[in-house]
């Protein structure tokens, strides 16, 4: 009896040991290429070619300097933020109106209009990007941060509604009529008694929403050809092509690219996991 | 005033549900059914000519040169669909299955393997592409130093490993996404049905062949269809890893770089042409959209209730 107890430790032992092996390998493997990312931006070329998995002289800014002083990193970076924060803003209010509608209020057709969101859930944008460029052209969008902000609404919706109408039916229907009792009316109720609540359910739409957004390579390709109006992802492969060389300069540049979604990432991991999952999982 | 009431309730239900369809419509339901109608018609440059039928799709199926980069390319997605179905989701599942144990510092381990996922597909390329340099990149660079320099080669320069290493930068990018949606539905199976497995036997193979897969078949079902829908919208990575032309050779070409070349040029070739560009869309968009309903409803039907 003891034999069999002792066996049994030993086994689960060992295989606890084969996972954390594996979870420790995968895990250097994942991070591995990060880090010789961040450390090569502080090497010179031949630093790099001679030595390239070394601690460097975090000393050495000479290349994050030039990436910041010779090249359009912050302006590509502000378009970045305007674009992705005038889109984050207007899915949430979108999608905020259209899931409260849905959720709070029996009319006819609200089954269906929750089904027309949802349908937009599997349709790949990219495929009709033929027509949208005629469709943009026709606007007078080429070239403007209008038609990127309009896409990624449009793309961003589906999800948001998805996850906001689920999150508004769960909330209490009490303090709604309590409020109506005493005479507010509908807008003042959903402004000031529901929206309140709805902020949670906000954070991970707005999650779900900033990570593809701030990252889209396809639509600024297709849209956008004006320097001054380049996306970060955009403008990377730009100033990658014209310091082809530097190999110092181009992993400071990757280095900073990546480094304001890896902090925000590593201060809010759980909100980013359950936000870039909340689609995936019932 | 009972019925102005129900106007004012309506023009309220109106003004909140109405703008974001308006979006919608505009912006996604128009243009794709515009892709559709656009496929039939004749185009010069920018703009559209006679209705010529079916001509479009025949050319990019049947007619030389479109048809064989159709088929070249539609080849190197499967190969893609299926290699990461192995990388990617078969990874994933393994590597859920060590996070679900808890053993220490599983938390941290989440965290790793979750990073690259929220960084864009371009740093992602830009950053493999340097890794994978012949003579000064980070992978050549680790064979040498663990004394297996023989195996160092131009990774993306030559047709037999260029798409699978791009196909690698892929897996470690994304597996941390099939990873933490597998563990979530590993986290929801409840304990009791884990404690009685436990008295029925000690095999972890038992319990996880004949258990938690089929308790996990909806996390499957949700990762395979994404991967598939993935597969064969792949664009980004090939462009900046392998270029619009799919170098070398074409043997990085998949179906989102050649429909974009076709439709925007590319810097051989530098003419729109929106015809066959339109047709090659639609053939993607009907074969993923019949492809995934198939694989979503088999899926869903070994799926449990509990």
């Amino acid at each position: 009896m003891r034999k069999s107890v002792e066996s049994n430790t030993f086994r689960t032992f060992g295989w606890d040991g084969l996972i954390q092996i594996l979870l420790i390998g995968n895990s250097i493997v994942m991070l591995a290429p990060i880090v010789i990312m961040v450390f090569s931006a502080f090497k010179t070329n031949a630093q790099i070619f001679q030595s390239p998995f070394s601690i460097p002289d975090f000393t050495n800014v000479k290349s994050i300097l030039r990436v910041w002083n010779e090249t359009d990193f912050l302006l590509y970076m502000g378009n970045s933020l305007i674009v992705t924060g005038a889109s984050i803003a207007l899915i949430l209010i979108l999608g905020t109106m259209a899931a409260y509608a849905i959720a709070r209020y029996e009319f006819r057709g609200s089954g269906l209009i929750l089904l027309f969101f949802l349908a937009g859930l599997t349709l790949p944008l990219k495929l009709a990007i033929i027509p949208l460029f005629i469709q943009m052209r026709d606007f007078g969008l080429i070239d403007s941060r209008l038609s990127l902000i309009f896409i990624y609404v449009a793309t961003g919706l589906p999800t948001t509604v998805f996850i906001m109408t689920g999150f508004i039916r769960s909330l209490p229907n009490e303090l709604e009529d309590a409020a109506r009792m005493d005479g507010a009316n509908e807008a003042r109720i959903m402004w000031s008694i529901m929206l309140p609540l709805v902020r949670p359910a906000m954070v991970i739409a707005a999650i779900q929403n900033v990570v593809p957004i701030w990252n889209d390579f396809f639509f600024p390709l297709i849209f956008i050809q004006n320097n001054n109006l380049k996306t970060l992802p955009q403008g990377l492969t730009t100033f990658m092509g014209e310091f082809g060389t530097d190999w110092g300069v181009l992993f400071s540049g990757l280095t900073l690219s990546a480094l304001p979604i890896i902090i925000l990432y590593i201060a809010l991991s759980r909100q980013f996991i359950n936000g870039m999952t909340a689609g995936a999982i019932k | 005033m009972i019925s102005s009431q129900l106007t004012g309730r309506r023009l309220w239900i109106a003004a909140l549900v109405v703008p974001p369809i308006a979006f919608m419509c505009l912006f996604l339901v128009y243009p794709i059914l515009s892709a559709f109608a656009y496929a039939f018609y004749e185009w010069h440059g920018l703009a559209r000519g006679d209705f010529i039928w079916f001509d479009n799709f025949h050319r990019v199926l049947f007619e030389f040169p479109f048809s064989e980069r159709t088929i070249n390319a539609f080849k190197h997605n499967i190969f893609v669909f299926f290699a990461l179905m192995v990388l990617q989701n078969g990874l994933g599942f393994i590597l859920a299955y060590c996070l679900w144990r808890e053993l220490w510092g599983a938390r941290f381990h989440r965290i790793a393997v979750f990073l690259p996922v929220v960084l864009s597909t371009v740093i992602v390329g830009l950053l493999w592409k340097l890794f994978y340099h012949p003579l000064f990149g980070a992978v050549n660079a680790t064979l040498r130093a663990v004394g297996l320099g023989s195996l160092a080669q131009p990774w993306l320069g030559q047709d037999s490993t260029a798409l699978t290493a791009i196909v690698v930068a892929n897996a470690w990018h994304m597996v941390g996404f099939p990873t933490l949606v597998f563990l979530a539905g590993m986290q929801r199976i409840p304990s009791e049905i884990l404690d009685a497995v436990r008295m029925e036997t000690e095999s972890e193979w038992v319990k996880m062949s004949k258990i938690v897969w089929p308790l996990v078949a909806p996390s499957a079902t949700v990762v395979f269809t994404l991967l598939f829908v993935g597969a064969f919208n792949w664009f980004e990575l090939p462009f900046i890893m392998g270029g619009v032309d799919g170098s070398p050779h074409g043997a990085t070409d998949v179906l989102g770089l050649y429909f974009y070349r076709t439709a925007f040029g590319s810097t051989s070739a530098s003419a729109e042409n929106f015809g066959p560009g339109s047709a090659l869309a639609v053939l993607i968009f009907l074969f993923i959209a019949v492809v995934s309903s198939v694989i979503t409803i088999r899926l869903r039907k070994r799926e449990i209730q509990l």
